[in-house]
């Protein structure tokens, strides 16, 4: 994909799919399945040292090998967004942060207003912000104005594998956004993934449709194939969609006419 | 004895630093990746050492975990 680079805030990403680390079975499975996807990023979360497992050991086994994209997942206000943030800056070396700012704990929703607010003060500060945001041209438009690197509007609920609600609407922010869009959330399947990046999506971000199928090794295979067969398939152009049949075989010379 | 809220916890401590909080509760200070706030701010490993805690400070020490 030489000839057709990725880039975000000046940085060349080495593919267009971001993965999560969460959720998987065994972290050697994780392993597995990321040299598999080969994701340009992987995505950590924060979070206080006393929660800490078996998990203890997993950014030093993913630091060294990807480049890690912290988020600030499950915060609900501004405040801890951008404390996370700082945290996530001194503990990983890295000013790329995934900013969420969940309005509502049951559904993960973004919570707009905030989401703005704290994207706002983050670029202030010198960060690279990519916002988890709504599929709404409006949200996504104010956090490029803000000076968002990106936005990762939702296909769907997260974690909830429906794939993208609203295809129009992600497709009309494909065409109006002046940053890269990543899709991010409710991808199912690698249909789902293919489905993004037709639409115009620069990039997919995908965890637990690859961390809780079957086969996440294979399913990552597949999300990889998508990706980049979606996007293939974008640059080539669709044929317009039509009310009816249009015969591929000539019309002429019809055995029996 | 200093009483710090540490990482949402009231608890007791002989440390008058951060790194000698880090130190009593058998964390180790060079360790990769770890970060630590204080009253909401970030505190820089580069000042563990001098960095003083008082009485009611609430102090957060996280590293990174799975997400998504």
């Amino acid at each position: 994909m030489s000839n057709d680079p990725f880039i975000v805030a000046g940085t060349t990403l080495s593919s267009r799919l971001f993965v999560g680390s969460a959720r998987y079975p065994s972290q050697q499975v994780m392993l597995d399945a990321m040299a598999a996807s080969g994701p340009c990023m992987v995505t950590m979360s924060i979070r206080r040292i006393s929660l800490e497992g078996y998990a203890e050991s997993l950014v030093d086994l993913l630091g060294d090998r990807y480049k890690i994209l912290p988020n600030t997942a499950g915060c609900v206000t501004s405040r801890d967004a951008i404390l996370t943030a700082e945290l996530a800056r001194e503990a990983l070396g890295t000013n790329w942060i995934k900013l969420e700012l969940i309005g509502d704990r049951d559904l993960l929703y973004p919570d707009v207003e905030q989401l703005v607010h704290a994207a706002d003060e983050l670029v202030r500060k010198g960060f690279i912000v990519l916002p988890y945001c709504n599929d709404d041209p409006v949200s996504c438009q104010k956090l490029a104005d803000v000076g968002c690197a990106a936005v990762m509007p939702l296909g769907s609920l997260i974690g909830s594998g429906r794939g993208i609600a609203n295809p129009g609407a992600i497709e009309l922010i494909c065409s109006r956004s002046p940053v890269p869009v990543v899709l991010d959330a409710g991808i199912g399947t690698a249909s789902d993934a293919a489905q993004a990046m037709e639409l115009g999506c620069d990039a997919v971000m995908v965890d637990t449709a690859i961390a809780k199928s079957h086969d996440p090794v294979r399913m990552a295979a597949a999300m990889k194939s998508a990706v980049e067969a979606g996007r293939l398939a974008r640059l080539a152009g669709r044929i317009p969609k039509r009310t009816f049949a249009e015969p591929s075989s000539p019309q002429l010379g019809l055995v029996g006419t | 004895m200093t009483r710090l809220k540490i990482n949402g916890v009231d608890e007791e401590v002989a440390a008058a630093t951060v790194a000698q909080l880090l130190a009593a509760r058998g964390i180790d200070p060079t360790a990769r990746f770890l970060a630590v706030a204080v009253n909401g701010a970030v505190v820089r490993r580069a000042e563990w050492q001098q960095s003083p805690l008082s009485a009611g400070d609430a102090v957060e020490i996280v590293r990174p975990l799975q997400g998504g």
